[in-house]
């Protein structure tokens, strides 16, 4: 056996057998997948292949399911969003899904809601709006007033509020003006620098190999392929299949 | 002139009753998609809640605000037993499970308490009038009237300044949205229904106040006028309904002033016609809302 001088993190998150139905669509039909402290873990697919349910289920979004989720060694598969929360994992949702009628501060004020003291949110606060300084020029604005580039960064600061260890991402560059998505791919870097671990779905399967360390490929509810992105990137299947060689 | 200020002042004081019961609606539809057709029993809950606590000897300031925890209790109650359950559920499941527990509160009001009217003893000093430049106002109406300000002021910073309501507002737009930022979704529906219950309570100590009785359909007319008023208004838009509350009482107050008495009796099917109006205009209501309602 060898010994690595660079063993491998220990696994933040290791989802088993999760299975998901809607009536009587099964859309995920037995998910195996693990991701790594401190890395930033991939999950491709075409449309439909059941990433939004797995990572809405992981979340907690999905309350009928099957199958384990162990976050940092506890099952949270019973768990209610608000919970897993708590525990230090949460998600930027597809689409952003922010509150048209309330203001940019009133989000990251609400974002910050799991924090026990008045004084943490503040910090957080504060170091948000030092990350995104769009946001602060523009912290009274109705968020439905913001563009589609900004609402994302508002997303991805309202989820950072609660301070995550993990942070779930769905699709945080769909569609949004070329500069933006390198902005919010720099942004995703320099979020894991900092020591967060991220599972990233993504469209932009190049961009997404660039910044991430593993990737699990799905089709139609399973994983078809997994592997470091240097793996995958090289895989005829991938570049057959989505980097258009 | 001063026949026109006392209509005004009657107005103000019915459409604000109207304001508040169809602001407690709107409350809880903006963030279950529930109607909630048991809210006229919290209102009669309220009454019966003011007539007891006065039986017992509490002193008629204290009793008001007992009377109005009455009608909160009873509306996280009823949130705790029946409708968490059906949580999600369509909005027709919720339609009759509101039916349900609005028929069992009323049969419960009938063989516990009593099916006829009970008289409540207003205090004399307030069944008179103050006489304000001129105007003789009812104190009653005039209380009404700064109680109702007051209601909206308070609801408005509570929305606007607190945690959980600025959660509330949030989850009438995306509630699944808000589970994500680690806040408690039974605590957002509980304080959901608590408000409603408070908003209904205040209505209904208010209407008893100016009847002198309560019975066990009290609740019945009232929330029939507030739910037209919270369509008017664009269901589940805070501003609609209070909106929708008060053009329906000032349209009833002066269609019941100046209608010629032949066409008195018609006084309600003018004020529908109003509302046919209003939707013919405006199907989603005046101040509608854009969202869906997920949980
Ligand atoms: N709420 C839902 N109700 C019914 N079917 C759904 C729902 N959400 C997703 N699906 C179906 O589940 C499958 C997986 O969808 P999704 O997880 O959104 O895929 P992806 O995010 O990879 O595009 C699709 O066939 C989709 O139509
Ligand atoms: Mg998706």
């Amino acid at each position: 056996m060898l010994l690595s001088l660079n063993p491998l993190p220990e696994a933040i998150l290791d989802v088993r057998g999760l299975k998901v139905a809607y009536g009587p669509v099964e859309a995920l039909k037995g998910i195996d997948l693990s991701v790594r402290k401190g890395q930033i873990v991939t999950l491709l697919g075409a449309n439909g292949a059941g990433k939004s349910s797995t990572l809405n289920a992981i979340v907690g979004l999905i309350g009928k399911k099957a199958g384990n989720i162990l976050f940092k060694g506890r099952d949270v598969a019973s768990l209610s969003p608000e919970r897993i929360v708590r525990m230090g994992m949460t998600l930027t949702p597809e689409g952003r899904r922010i509150f048209p009628s309330l203001s940019v501060d009133e989000h990251l004020l609400l974002g910050g809601a799991a924090h026990s003291s008045r004084s943490s949110i503040r910090e957080v606060r504060e170091d948000m709006l030092e990350r995104f300084p769009i946001l602060r020029e523009r912290l009274h604005q109705k968020a439905g007033s913001l563009s589609g580039g900004e609402q994302q960064m508002l997303a991805i600061a309202r989820s950072m509020m609660s301070s995550p260890e993990l942070l779930l991402m769905d699709e945080p560059s769909l569609g949004l003006a070329p500069q933006v998505v390198d902005l919010i791919f720099d942004l995703i870097i320099g979020l894991r620098d900092r020591g967060l671990t991220i599972l990233l779905v993504e469209q932009n399967v190049s961009l997404s190999l660039e910044v991430a360390d593993y990737g699990y490929v799905m089709a139609n509810g399973r994983i078809v392929l997994s592997g470091t992105a240097d793996e995958l990137r090289n895989s005829t299947e991938v570049q057959g299949a989505y980097l258009g060689a | 002139m001063d026949m026109f200020l006392q209509q005004l002042v009657n107005a103000l004081s019915l459409g604000g009753t109207y304001a508040l019961l169809a602001l407690g609606l709107a409350v809880v539809f903006s963030i279950m998609g529930l109607i909630n057709f048991a809210h006229g029993e919290l209102m009669t809950a309220a009454g019966y809640g003011l007539i007891f606590s006065l039986l017992l000897g509490v002193p008629f300031a204290l009793a008001l605000p007992a009377a109005v925890v009455v009608a909160i209790l009873l509306a996280v109650l009823m949130e705790r037993v029946a409708f968490r359950s059906v949580r999600g559920a369509s909005g027709t499941t919720l339609l009759l499970t509101s039916f349900a527990v609005s028929a069992i509160i009323r049969v419960l009001f009938q063989n516990f308490i009593s099916a006829r009217p009970m008289a409540v003893r207003i205090p004399m000093a307030l069944s008179g009038t103050i006489e304000i430049a001129g105007l003789h106002l009812g104190i009653i109406q005039a209380i009404s009237i700064l109680v109702t300000i007051a209601m909206l002021v308070g609801l408005n910073l509570f929305l606007h300044r607190t945690v959980l309501g600025r959660a509330m507002r949030a989850a009438a737009e995306d509630f699944a949205i808000v589970r994500l930022m680690g806040i408690r979704a039974n605590a957002v529906v509980a304080t959901a229904f608590a408000i409603s219950g408070l908003l209904a309570g205040v209505a209904g100590v208010l209407w008893v106040a100016q009847r002198g009785s309560v019975d066990p359909l009290m609740g019945f007319l009232p929330v029939l006028k507030a739910f037209i008023a919270a369509i008017i208004g664009g269901l589940g838009s805070l501003s609609g309904a209070v909106a929708g509350g008060f053009l329906l009482g000032f349209t009833e107050v002066f269609l019941q002033a100046f209608l010629p008495e032949s066409l008195l009796s018609y006084r309600d099917a003018f004020a529908i016609i109003l509302v046919i109006a209003v939707l013919l205009y405006a199907p989603q209501g005046l101040l509608a809302r854009r969202t869906v309602v997920k949980l």
